[in-house]
């Protein structure tokens, strides 16, 4: 008996349900099964099968539909062309012929602009503060500020933002201000995390912005979870994702990419290639052609734009966000950036990469001062306009610094409580035992 | 000791007061529906403290011979986690069911069977295989609202999930300043079968007890099964419960109205006096065949299901051990790091006092569990080595 009628009668429903052409060739098949199943009627449904030239069949396998060939020919590793990157203004921030310019006007570019500039100065002061052993930790976006702050802007305060930890820019955009970035990131009783987290692991429920949690890439597969739930209550919103080229190497990357395309997620996942993983150059991660590729991989549609173009990072988002929430299914954003800073106040990049290169980008390709040449070409933004912004984001960051600093640390109280919603009789004995020790000795262990 | 002590000493007579509910813990047993008291076998201080709470306690004597009592209806344990899960569904539209093949072939135990007719295919998901990445968005969409039942197949293959449960279900209540809650119920069966081999009879409950932030709790019966499964979808924190792959078909009458159990409590399945049997899951079953033994022999046990695996209930395994003055630990976690060891830490800093001998346990060999039928039944603890155990403690040989 052939094969054929076996496999497709073993073939779960929702299979034949989901393909119309399957379910053409189960009945076709079905009805010469009816007219006998002995070897006769099954060598004669072999025949007619035969009949035809191979070329003609098409592969009815339950894992694939295509068309048969007998030319034997391996795809190559690689497509003869890398593919394009979109973007809309060039390196010196002027509009390339035929570029469609998105919606933008000049109150948001220049707030766009603010945003930008308040977290390069963000970024550099507390950077210097880590050296000067005032917070033990701290990691910039400096190179990405385009990137993060197009792509925020784009979205609504609905979407649901699953960062990595390279995305400070987007909690800015959406409101959070330069006191609650500071007390985070001096962990003081203050703080959103009560002091919990390191520096810039940053969370807000009331900006959709979920809490950053280290490991790489634990959060794309909670973005579909997430965005899954906004499918099931049809909200008119999405889940966002981030991650860099290292992340695109972890098993969640492939684990909720392929999720989100067979359950139908409306997810973005955004990749930020900024070239580095730490020490690992982009060339040393993946053999391919970057993360976009992988996209038709999962059958999900996908994109690559130049991530330090900001009006190209809105309209690529926007336009994924559109596609995300209207049709129920995820998009892949690979943005080419360039991390101009180390990959933490732990890592020294000079030492894999030179000088030279760093300078280059962080001058010449600086994606701030790319958009703000636009808004000058604009007549949106003057001299004038910039050292007051530079002037005034430098004291108010620095006025949130010294804020911060001088806040308590969080009380012992606060050490054992949010483990559960309750503390269980374990953790108040941990504490009374704990107080107890701390009363009988000097006062250089935990304070109140 | 003494001047240390003494500042703990309140707190220690305190805690040995205070019922498992008692204080700050939430017990989730305050259900709307109608609650099934059975027996009770504690305190009138217990009792005043909770008033409304459900003590599932079957004491000898008083609990209703269910096998004829008119009133209940009987049902296999898979059923009832069935029907626990069914009536949650139905009664709170956020809570949803994420594994692999829990749709419409119902689940490779049958405990989601039927569910997918009847709440639809988007609360009942089918997921590719990847337990990482299904654990990792029943996270995410527990923390975006909906209140998720992730199902691993075997408990064994989430251990792939494990950075998933315990880097971000564990830490990010806690990490994002309670900002965002995690209630995510993860079970699945577990523990060793017949014949299943090494990598389908591992006890996760081992490998998961110190990750803080989970709660952990084990249904051995029907009963217990669907109160279980209803207070671990109440809770607000991540629970995981556990099931045993052999304890599926027990079958049992259970009470028609609706029951919540609390989460954190201890079931005492036999009162006595003269040891206490501390055990959960199958080997509770195993407890008992050994018991039949122990009281013809004249001994007089006291049995109780731990069954909340991460946070003990050292109440009611306190207030026993005050009884008996000596304790067996029966559990099918491997000798090294399992639920017995860290028990007997726990017994050991809190009852000392009250101990005629150091604490006893029973556990499976520290072995990937063999196939061969004889080999495996040599791994776990059998029913024989309780009795001789028992027998040891009571007459002072050990």
């Amino acid at each position: 008996m052939g094969l054929l009628p076996l496999l497709l009668r073993g073939a779960p429903k929702r299979f034949l349900r989901a393909s119309g052409s399957y379910r053409s060739l189960y009945e076709s098949n079905s009805r010469r099964r009816r007219h006998g199943t002995d070897a006769a009627a099954a060598d004669q449904a072999v025949n007619s099968r035969a009949d035809h030239r191979p070329d003609d069949q098409m592969l009815d396998f339950p894992g694939a539909k295509a068309a048969f060939t007998s030319r034997m020919e391996f795809i190559s590793p690689n497509a003869a062309e890398a593919v394009p990157c979109f973007r809309i203004l060039d390196d010196l921030g002027r509009a390339l012929d035929g570029s469609d310019i998105p919606e933008v006007d000049s109150s948001l570019a220049v707030k766009m602009y603010h945003t930008m500039v308040r977290l390069q100065t963000f970024d550099s002061i507390f950077y210097e503060a880590q050296r000067q052993g005032r917070i033990s930790f701290y990691l910039t976006n400096i190179g990405e500020e385009a990137l993060n702050v197009a792509s925020a802007a784009a979205l609504t305060k609905d979407d649901v933002v699953f960062p990595q930890y390279r995305e400070h820019g987007v909690l800015m955009w959406r409101g959070f201000t330069l006191d609650e970035f500071a007390n985070q990131c001096f962990s003081n009783e203050a703080g959103h995390g009560k002091g919990r987290q390191m520096p810039i692991h940053y969370g807000s429920e009331k900006l959709n912005y979920f809490t950053i949690s280290s490991p790489i890439a634990t959060q794309l597969p909670h973005a579909v979870g997430a965005a899954y739930g906004l499918k099931m209550d049809r909200k008119n919103a999405c889940a966002v994702t981030y991650f860099g080229d290292g992340g695109s190497s972890e098993g969640d990357f492939h684990a909720a990419c392929n999720f989100a395309a067979v359950l139908e997620a409306p997810v973005l996942f955004v990749c930020r290639n900024n070239g580095y993983a730490i020490s690992t150059p982009a060339c040393e991660q993946y053999k391919g052609d970057g993360i976009v590729v992988r996209g038709r991989g999962y059958g999900m549609t996908s994109i690559r734009v130049d991530g330090n173009d900001a009006l190209a990072v809105f309209k690529a988002v926007s336009a994924a966000r559109k596609l995300a929430v209207e049709q129920s299914k995820p998009v892949l954003i690979e943005a080419m950036t360039y991390r101009v800073g180390h990959h933490s106040t732990s890592d020294d990049s000079t030492k894999y990469r030179s000088g030279e290169e760093i300078a280059h980008w962080r001058s010449v390709r600086d994606p701030v001062l790319r958009f703000r040449r636009w808004l000058e070409s604009n007549a949106w933004w003057s001299v004038e306009d910039e050292k007051e912004l530079r002037g005034a984001a430098r004291k108010e960051v620095i006025s949130a610094m010294n804020q911060a600093e001088k806040k308590n640390k969080p009380p012992l109280s606060e050490l054992f409580t949010d483990v559960y919603d309750t503390l269980p009789r374990n953790l108040l004995e941990q504490e009374a035992t704990l107080r107890d020790t701390v009363s009988k000795n000097p006062p250089s262990l935990a304070p109140h | 000791m003494a001047a240390a002590g003494a500042a703990l000493a309140p707190i220690i007579e305190n805690r040995l007061l205070l019922p498992p509910n008692a204080g700050r813990i939430r017990c989730s047993s305050s259900a709307r529906g109608a609650l099934v008291v059975r027996g009770a076998a504690l305190s009138e201080e217990s009792r005043k403290n909770r008033s409304s709470a459900l003590k599932a306690v079957a004491v000898k004597g008083e609990a209703p011979n269910l096998t004829t009592a008119k009133s209940g209806h009987e049902i296999l344990l898979f059923d009832a986690l069935r029907e626990g899960l069914e009536e949650e569904m139905a009664r709170d539209p956020t809570v949803c069911v994420i594994g692999e093949d829990v749709g419409h072939y119902g689940g490779s135990y049958k405990v989601t069977k039927g569910l997918a007719e009847k709440f639809g295919d988007l609360r009942v998901l089918d997921t590719p295989i990847c337990e990482n990445s299904f654990t990792g968005m029943g996270i995410g969409a527990a923390m975006t609202g909906l209140r998720t039942v992730v199902e691993g197949m075997n408990m064994g293959f989430l251990l792939l999930a494990y950075n998933q449960i315990s880097n971000n279900a564990g830490m990010l209540h806690y990490t994002s300043g309670g900002q965002f809650k995690i209630p995510i119920v993860i079970r699945g069966p577990g523990g060793v079968g017949k014949q299943l081999g090494a990598e389908h009879s591992q006890r996760l409950e081992s490998y998961f007890q110190s990750v803080p932030g989970l709660q952990m709790v084990a249904c051995s019966t029907p009963y217990n099964a669907k109160g279980l499964m209803k207070a671990a979808i109440r809770s607000d924190n991540p629970v995981i419960l556990y099931e045993h792959v052999l304890l599926y078909n027990l079958k049992e009458r259970i009470p028609d109205e609706e029951y919540v159990l609390c989460l954190e409590e201890a079931e005492l399945v036999r009162p006595g006096k003269d040891v206490t049997i501390l055990t959960y899951s199958r080997m509770r079953h195993f407890v008992l065949q050994a018991a039949k033994t122990l009281v013809e022999r004249g001994y007089d046990p006291e049995i109780i299901d731990i069954r909340s695996l991460k946070p003990f209930d050292l109440f009611t395994i306190g207030n026993s051990i005050k009884k008996t003055h000596k304790v067996l630990i029966v559990e099918e976690c491997m000798r090294t790091g399992g639920i017995g060891a860290s028990l007997r830490a726990a017994i050991v800093d809190n009852f000392w006092d009250f101990l005629d001998g150091r604490p006893e346990c029973l556990s499976s060999q520290d072995v990937p569990t063999p196939y061969a039928a004889t080999l495996e039944d040599a791994t776990v603890v059998q029913p024989a080595q309780i009795v001789v155990k028992v027998e040891q403690m009571c007459q002072g040989l050990v």
